[in-house]
């Protein structure tokens, strides 16, 4: 059995939270992953931040048409209802409350909310992108993430010791061992794998988890 | 009126060394490479212009567009989001040995200036960026119980845009997601340049369909099947 989720897993995980009609964007790279998992009979409309609503998948190699590409410069195709628009229109959906959910990958998340994902330090180009304003506005603003870096350090901290993308503005965690909301500035453990104890889960938490009497089993399908 | 020139290289004659200039686009998309290619060519003949500022989401890709004008060494500084691409060896060389500046602004907020700047509002607010170091040393404040950054508006001497349809009067549609910053880019500069696909007369447009209206727009010229940003990259092409 395995002894954490995979990414395509994670990102199972959280399309399962996403309702029919739900306005939702999704941070590039991983994040684009969820898209694939709505469950059947459900349709989202994605956001992408260069200004288009409602697309749908990548085109097959050859038929790519570079003038219609995500946030991610990759080609993506429109689906029926798509509109284009300018950045500020769609900045304005984003930071004035218009999206139902938006999903980012993260390198830290802190129990007061505080996402750290844009920058790994001084070293190199900085480069923000949308991440700073993508974390505020969204009804709900959750991350996905493996649930501790390759070295095995937590990457769910009590503090962000990376620059900060924004403070207070994540609601929800998916990770590879857990489903965990943000409430009142504490991380409360909403679902864990099943085969793993509370305590396991603690021990590679960077900050003390709320544990309700109730704690759900993150299962997911064997994925691709 | 009739805002068409006859040709590339007069349609970007009157951009100036040290101006701020508006490159429409984001990646690929909304590239407009034959202006930004005649410019090069200016410079490449005459020197200027040079020591620009230039606005763009991005901050060039591979051998052409903004990256060849970086390499050309016609680029002081950077006004952008995201200064990294698929290939961004003329940014980020020209950027570690201290010869280009950067101002990095998120994507939101460097459109919201572009849009202030275009409707005559010199500041507002925004959450963007509220407790990061990109808010460093600006005006902060509470409204409604939460915490705003202030930033100002963001102008330009010339913009340099693609258009899908223009017609005589500068009237525009873009095509797609190329349309991004340049209908903001288009209000926000003094002298808006614009290369278009197809230029029609007045009235061929159906006035519900323009993007951007003509008062935004100072000169057009047409380039018909004009290079993709992407496709050149993935060609491998290189300019100057």
């Amino acid at each position: 059995m395995r002894t954490k989720l995979s990414n395509a897993q994670i990102a199972w995980r959280a399309a399962q939270d996403i309702e029919d009609g739900a306005y939702v964007n999704l941070g590039i790279g991983f994040p684009e992953m969820v898209a694939k998992f709505q469950p059947r009979g459900r349709q989202a409309i994605f956001h992408t931040e260069n200004g288009i609503l409602n697309f749908g998948e990548n085109p097959p190699a050859g038929e790519e048409d570079w003038d219609l590409i995500n946030a991610g410069k990759r080609a993506v195709t429109l689906r029926p209802g798509a509109a284009f628009f300018h950045h500020a229109d769609s900045f304005g959906m984003v930071r004035g409350g218009h999206l139902d959910i938006a999903i980012l990958g993260t390198y830290e998340v802190a129990e007061t909310g505080d996402l750290a994902n844009w920058s790994t330090g001084p070293k190199g180009v900085p480069a923000v992108g949308g991440a700073m304003d993508l974390v505020h506005g969204a009804r709900r603003v959750a991350v996905i993430t493996d649930h501790v870096t390759k070295d095995g350090r937590p990457k769910l901290m009590k503090r962000c010791s990376l620059p900060l993308t924004g403070i207070a503005c994540v609601t929800r965690v998916y990770t590879s061992l857990a489903v965990i909301d943000i409430e009142n500035a504490r991380f409360v453990l909403r679902e864990k794998l099943p085969g793993m104890s509370v305590d396991e889960v603690q021990a590679v938490t960077g900050a003390e988890l709320v544990i309700p009497s109730r704690i759900g089993d993150l299962v997911a399908p064997e994925l691709q | 009126m009739n805002k068409t020139v006859e040709s590339l290289a007069a349609s970007v004659i009157d951009i100036e060394s040290g101006m701020t200039l508006m490159i429409g686009g984001f990646g690929g998309a909304g590239a407009p490479i034959e202006l930004i290619h005649a410019l090069i060519d200016r410079f490449i003949a005459t020197g200027s212009p040079r020591n620009l500022t230039v606005v763009n989401n991005n901050a060039g890709n591979g051998r052409i567009g903004i990256a060849a004008m970086i390499d050309a060494g016609m680029v002081a500084k950077m006004v952008c989001s995201f200064p990294r691409s698929s290939d961004p060896r003329a940014f980020t060389e020209k950027y570690l040995a201290g010869e280009i500046a950067l101002e990095l602004v998120p994507q939101g907020t460097l459109a919201e200036r572009i849009r202030a700047g275009g409707a005559g509002i010199p500041a507002f607010y925004t959450p963007a960026s509220f407790g990061t170091d990109l808010a460093e040393g600006k005006p902060t404040a509470e409204f409604d119980g939460r915490m705003y950054v202030q930033e100002r508006w963001l102008k330009a001497d010339a913009a340099l845009l693609k258009a899908e349809l223009a017609d005589t009067m500068g009237n525009l549609t873009y095509r797609k997601a190329a349309r991004n910053f340049s209908p903001l880019m288009a209000a926000a500069a003094k002298l808006t340049i614009v290369q278009a696909t197809s230029i029609v007369a007045a009235g061929e447009i159906d006035p519900e369909h323009v993007v951007t209206p003509g008062i935004f727009v100072t000169r057009i010229v047409c380039v018909p099947a004009p290079q993709q940003e992407e496709a050149l990259l993935r060609a491998g092409a290189a300019y100057a």
